[in-house]
């Protein structure tokens, strides 16, 4: 529940500083999205921004060209996402290690080339601009100070929060931590794991999709970034940051390493990536549950 | 009636050595069968080739008829064949009752209610004496008890076959018992084939035993007729006489 | 029909050099891969460096590109063989995933010290007046660099493959890599085996860095921005391999350097499909052990 009251209280406590905040709320949703490839499924990604991406330039389009109601836009993202998880995911997951480490980095690499060859409907290098988007059910009009804004974010990683963990607590959600733990025994007792995996690959897809989604609709632009390897790699980052495969983790990681950035990149910039890089490293070499696993590690003292 | 599974001319080759040479075998329906052979005969790679996690050069196998040689290995599973593993093969960070719910939920459906499946994982955990332990985390419990939540994962699917591979490997003595009393209490109609070492379990569970040798069937018979025949007495209760 | 030959040359060889870099970047991390099972993302911050190295003693300091690179070699080497000893080293049993984030840790730390050293901007190369300038074929004239790094790489991949033939280093390393286990029951130092293997797979890099640094340029960006070609280099030639990354890296550099040349509207994305496709059709690579 502590999320969802610091979500509302933020909107009044930042209320200069919302379409931040808005930023946060999406980086949120990112993150939830790939604990579900990376945490529950355990499939290792550096190409996750590829659905990101394809959400926002997928809800761009969407606006520019077809119609500015933003509902039915995030349905455009999360869709178009959901179907380049599917057809990336049937050759992704037929392979292992290193091999399939390179073809989600590939996958993206090939997206982001397209997106910057077809400037024609993407803008290129300038970016995708001219998006205009209607009042929310033709009610709550999209503000200047990013209330609207805001609390559309808000309302849609809570929706994202709450299938993600009805899913994770069902069944499906279950035998995907069993494939996790032990893929041979999974077999054993008969799951299609291949199955399992692509289907998980997918909603985690739908969920990027769906955050870039709405980056498109709050900022009104889609840059070639979107698609980046370094989105990729920071987005693992926030997740490994914030404790990986517990949900919440996503939700701390991309505070803080938000917030971080924002103030620290302030100062000095150019050395934000070494910081990153180096508490990556001591993360990896001394901190393996992320800021989640050092407070549980800190309470059973 | 048709046997519940088959092996017709199932064979493995490893570059060029053989570990499973044209084994002819049958399992009937309700069958008590065991598979006995002095280590490296092959019995694990048997198993595992029934199983599907192995790929046979050649031969078939049918399960209750149906030719599932190309069915892959959680296909085979769904389809009512069920393995235990001579070593420990559970999912070691969560409880009990999670591993068995697991494996209810593949036999079940995963659309299946929730609660239903965890009343189910509750039943098979007291059939086997499991129930005290359903929400102890697997890593912790002592290794006979692990042994158990081997069964309780196959029994979970309620299988028509069922491969058990050396059930109390690695158990004292004293306490296999309680495997072997869960053993002989199995349905009458699943057909059981187990692997095992300890003679006396041998000739006390099963009706039929087979004996493999070197990857191929040395003799198949009752445990009288085994009992009896010179040529396992020279290979195989040979061997062991001299352990 | 001049025309069409002529731009087959120029393909060939402008991918010829860009194959050869490739490969003498990336056979260090298919060695790696393959006798560590270490995933080292960082593989081609370690070629950054060795190019940094080579631009600047060459254009700071005059120091002759021969030197410049024997250098590179050096100083990347011993680096890569203390960080191998005292990080790399802690992680060879962890899972695949604390090594990717291990090495992409280091991507990030190696760009920003790049950054804050060179600047954002790429280093220009200015080869020896030697190789700069034509080279006259007698048939056509081609940059004389590009004539250069594809005799030099020949030359240095010829002896990396008799080193491995025929060394008792490379025996030891063929074997370790074969069966690691049964290596280390013969008495071979395996721990020692890696620091060398991984010194030398690093120095290696610095190389490819230093005398591809006009076709690859050497940025802070440069560890990301060709980590894809390293590794679809080291996963389509199959790991642990030396030939089928050569093979691979033929490819991908003919291929890559055709598809700029012929449809350049579409950049290098027939090259990623085929990769693709090749991937299905044998997942561990050309050369690996399925």
């Amino acid at each position: 529940m502590i999320p969802w009251i610091a979500g509302l209280g933020g909107y009044f406590a930042f209320s200069d500083q919302l379409p931040f905040a808005s930023q946060i709320l999406i980086t949120i949703l990112f993150a939830l999205s790939l604990d579900l490839v990376l945490g529950f499924a355990g499939i290792i990604t550096l190409g996750h921004a590829a659905f990101y991406g394809t959400g926002a330039y997928a809800a761009g389009i969407y606006a520019v060209h077809v119609s500015h109601d933003p509902l039915s836009g995030l349905v455009v993202a999360g869709g178009a996402a959901a179907l380049v998880g599917v057809l990336s995911g049937l050759v992704i997951l037929r392979t292992h290690g290193l091999t399939q480490l390179m073809l989600t980095l590939a996958f993206a690499t090939l997206l982001a080339e397209a997106a910057n060859k077809a400037s024609f409907i993407t803008g290129g290098n300038d970016g995708l601009q001219g998006i205009e988007i209607d009042p929310i059910v033709g009610l709550f009009r999209f503000d200047m100070f990013g209330r609207t804004g805001y609390l559309y974010c808000l309302i849609v990683l809570f929706c994202g929060w709450l299938s993600l963990r009805v899913l994770l607590a069902s069944p499906f959600g279950q035998s995907l931590v069993g494939i996790r733990e032990n893929v041979t025994r999974m077999r054993a007792i008969g799951a299609p794991v291949a199955g399992r995996l692509l289907i998980a690959y997918s909603i985690g897809a739908a969920l990027a999709g769906i955050a870039g989604g709405l980056l498109a609709q709050t900022t009104q632009f889609v840059g070639q970034s979107v698609l980046s390897f370094e989105r990729s790699g920071e987005i693992v980052i926030i997740l490994v940051f914030g404790g990986i495969g517990r949900i919440y983790g996503a939700f701390i990681g991309a505070a803080v390493y938000m917030i971080a950035q924002d103030q620290l990149a302030k100062s000095d910039p150019e050395f934000w990536n070494f910081w990153i890089g180096a508490i990556l490293v001591l993360t990896v070499l001394f901190a393996r549950g992320g800021i989640l696993g050092l407070i549980d590690r800190w309470r059973r003292r | 009636m048709t046997a519940a599974l088959e092996a017709i001319g199932l064979s493995k080759q490893f570059g060029a050595i053989g570990v499973a040479n044209d084994i002819h075998f049958s399992l009937e329906r309700g069958a008590r069968q065991a598979l006995i052979g002095p280590n490296g005969a092959g019995k694990t790679t048997f198993v595992n080739l029934l199983t599907g996690l192995i790929v046979p050069s050649a031969g078939r196998i049918l399960l209750n008829g149906d030719d599932i040689t190309r069915t892959g290995q959680a296909a085979r599973a769904r389809r009512g064949l069920a393995r235990t593993f001579q070593i420990n093969n559970l999912f070691p960070a969560l409880s009990v009752l999670e591993n068995v719910r697991l494996a209810v939920a593949e036999h079940r459906g995963l659309f299946t209610a929730r609660r239903a499946l965890i009343e189910e994982a509750h039943a098979t955990l007291s059939r086997l004496g499991l129930h005290d332990d359903a929400s102890t985390v697997v890593r912790q419990l002592p290794y006979g008890k692990q042994r158990l939540v081997e069964i309780a994962i196959a029994l979970a699917a309620e299988p028509s076959v069922l491969l058990l591979d050396e059930p109390a490997a690695g158990v004292p003595g004293g306490e296999s018992g309680i495997i072997f009393d869960v053993i002989e209490q199995l349905a009458a109609g699943m057909a059981v084939l187990m692997i095992e070492h300890d003679m006396d379990l041998v000739f006390r569970f099963a009706r039929r035993i087979t004996v493999l040798v070197r990857g191929s069937i040395l003799v198949e018979g009752t445990p009288a007729e085994i009992a009896a025949d010179s040529r396992v007495r020279e290979v195989y209760l040979g061997t062991r006489a001299h352990d | 029909m001049a025309t069409i030959l002529d731009a087959l040359v120029s393909i060939l060889f402008l991918g010829l050099g860009f194959a050869m870099v490739l490969y003498i970047v990336s056979v260090g991390l298919s060695l790696t891969m393959g006798l560590m099972g270490f995933v080292n993302l960082a593989h081609g911050a370690f070629a950054m460096a060795g190019g940094y190295v080579t631009v600047t003693l060459m254009n700071t300091y005059q120091v002759p590109f021969g030197l410049a690179l024997v250098a590179a070699f050096i100083a990347v080497a011993v680096v890569s063989a203390i960080l191998e000893r005292t990080l790399y080293a802690r992680l060879y049993g962890a899972g695949e995933l604390e090594q990717v984030l291990f090495t992409i840790g280091l991507i990030f730390m190696a760009g920003a010290i790049a950054r804050k050293l060179f600047g954002p901007i790429p280093l220009p190369m200015h080869p020896p007046a030697l190789l700069s300038g034509q080279l006259n074929l007698g048939f056509r004239t081609v940059p004389a660099y590009r004539a250069f790094l594809i005799v030099v790489s020949f030359v240095l991949i010829l002896s990396l493959w008799l080193g491995i033939e025929r060394t008792n280093f490379g025996a030891r390393l063929r074997a370790a890599v074969d069966n690691r286990r049964m290596a280390e029951a013969i008495g071979i130092d395996t721990a020692l085996l890696f620091t060398v293997t991984f010194a030398l797979g690093s120095g290696l890099a610095a190389l490819g860095g230093g005398l591809g640094a006009d076709i690859l340029a050497i940025y802070p960006g440069y560890a990301v921005e060709y980590l894809v070609y390293f590794l679809m280099v080291v996963s389509v030639g199959g790991l642990g391999s030396i030939r089928g990354p050569f093979v691979a890296a033929l490819s991908l550099g003919i291929g890559d350097t055709a598809c700029k040349y012929l449809v350049p509207e579409f950049g290098a994305f027939f090259v990623y499909i085929a990769m693709i496709g090749l991937l299905l059709w044998r997942p561990a690579g050309l050369f690996g052990r399925a």
